[in-house]
């Protein structure tokens, strides 16, 4: 093995994000994130911590959350990628998107693309959630405004509205 | 300098006898590399493809898991989750949801961190590693795997393709708890496993006990024997306390680990012994019984 940085290494992937191709050339140590937000240019996904602890850049991968900052974008071709973007329905808003507004669990919003996203892969594995299972859903996302008690409640309404 | 998304074992095995090294989900490598901790490797191969190592084996003679199983898929498993409660105990705490989802169980115990939640239940279950080169194949038990912080004794040709635990005896079973400051995205600052083998008249005919977080590497309990569930619980967090080797760090002193990975080993002992009996304590066992950070 070399001892030179990988920093030299290009490799040229496609990466389907929201259901659109993006063919980009990335550095093998290129995170998703980065590449997602400069490259693709879909900024909702946000850079917090850039070390797997706060969700803020939390992404789906085959409708699996992942920390986006983590993740080696070269890894991520042939999968199809979500982020926030892609959870709107043309001009509209998903539910989630609408619920955590008028539920007030949005203050910087900082945090809200990666609580999106999470929330929405838990309805998609768990479509009526307790409060207990809608915190541990959650609970790779830090949030430094709401104190959690409204996010908590408007992925609730949404789960009761969708599955009435 | 290379980057290769393996489609098959063999391709994978072939680029690491040429020197590459692997990634599975990267969770461990990406954030490693960006602390400084160890540059990315310059050649890499991505094994999450490789969908053999993907599977959940369960015989009469145990479970074989492969290296590419996610923890949260261990946590939810119906047999991993109950004949081998331990190690759902231990995947069921690892990070958060998306953590769960990238992390796998190869490369957790290649990760050979002394603080891994899955080690010490591996330890009480008998598991072995399986290691597959271009050379062959071959069968380590975990002790004899982890060597030090972050070492193990596999060559950097070997791949961990699955881990396999053997089936328990009758009236046998684990758990695993940890001491924790949060529930979510939090590393043990201690952590026990029991597994526990109760006899007719419902004491401890057998039991073992590893310690997480308290030594270089993941370590077994020895010296302890059967008598009363309260006798051997004692003895346990006497043994334990005892045995431990801990450090003081930025998140507990060498004395509060040795003192808490005594109670940590008493109530992984006593959870064992009622799962052992037939009552079913849910995964994981510091959310079920309380213990850890409050909610």
């Amino acid at each position: 093995m070399s001892d030179q940085p990988a920093s030299s290494t290009m490799v040229s992937i496609t990466l389907n994000v929201n259901g659109v191709d993006y063919p980009v050339a990335v550095d093998q140590g290129r995170n998703l994130l980065s590449v997602i937000r400069t490259e693709v240019g879909l900024t909702g996904t946000k850079e917090g911590c850039d070390d797997c602890e706060c969700g803020a850049c939390m992404v789906l991968l085959d409708g699996q959350p992942v920390n986006s900052c983590s993740y080696l974008a070269a890894q991520a071709q042939g999968k199809a990628i979500t982020t926030v973007e892609g959870l709107m329905d043309g001009q509209e808003m998903h539910p989630l998107q609408r619920n955590i507004l008028e539920d007030g669990g949005v203050q910087c919003g900082f945090c809200t693309p990666g609580m999106l996203v999470s929330a929405c892969a838990l309805l998609e594995r768990n479509p009526s959630p307790t409060e207990e299972e809608v915190r541990i859903g959650l609970s790779g996302n830090l949030c430094r405004c709401t104190g959690y008690a409204k996010i908590v409640t408007a992925v609730q309404r949404t789960a009761q509205e969708l599955h009435p | 300098m290379s980057f290769v998304i393996a489609t098959t074992l063999d391709e994978a095995l072939a680029a690491l006898s040429a020197g590459a090294r692997p990634v599975a989900g990267g969770s461990d490598l990406v954030v490693g590399a960006r602390h400084g901790k160890a540059p990315l490797p310059a050649d890499l191969v991505a094994i999450d493809r490789l969908d053999d190592l993907k599977c959940v084996e369960i015989t009469d003679a145990g479970a074989c898991i492969g290296a590419l199983v996610n923890h949260h898929t261990i946590e939810t498993h119906p047999v991993l989750s109950t004949v081998y409660a331990a190690l759902a105990d231990g995947s069921a705490l690892v990070g958060s949801p998306s953590t769960r989802n990238v992390g796998t169980i190869g490369g957790n115990v290649m990760n050979a961190s002394p603080a891994m939640d899955t080690g010490a239940p591996l330890v009480v279950l008998g598991a072995e590693v399986e290691l597959q080169s271009v050379r062959g194949s071959r069968r380590v038990s975990v002790a004899e795997l982890w060597t030090a912080p972050g070492r193990t004794s596999a060559s950097s040709d070997e791949l961990c393709v699955a881990v396999h635990i053997p089936a328990p005896t009758a009236r046998t079973n684990s758990a695993y708890l940890r001491l924790e400051y949060r529930r979510a995205m939090e590393i043990a600052v201690v952590g026990a496993a029991a597994s526990v083998t109760l006899a007719d008249d419902g004491s401890v005919a057998g039991v073992r006990v590893a310690l997480t977080a308290v030594a270089p590497t993941i370590i077994e309990v020895t010296g302890l024997g059967a008598g009363s569930i309260a006798d051997v619980a004692a003895a346990a967090a006497n043994a334990a306390a005892e045995q431990a080797r801990p450090i003081s760090d930025v998140r507990a002193s060498d004395r509060y680990r040795r003192h808490t990975v005594g109670v940590m080993a008493s109530r992984a002992v006593l959870a064992a012994a009622r799962r052992a009996s037939g009552e079913s304590i849910a995964i994981p066992v510091n959310r079920a019984l309380g213990i850890g950070a409050a909610s």
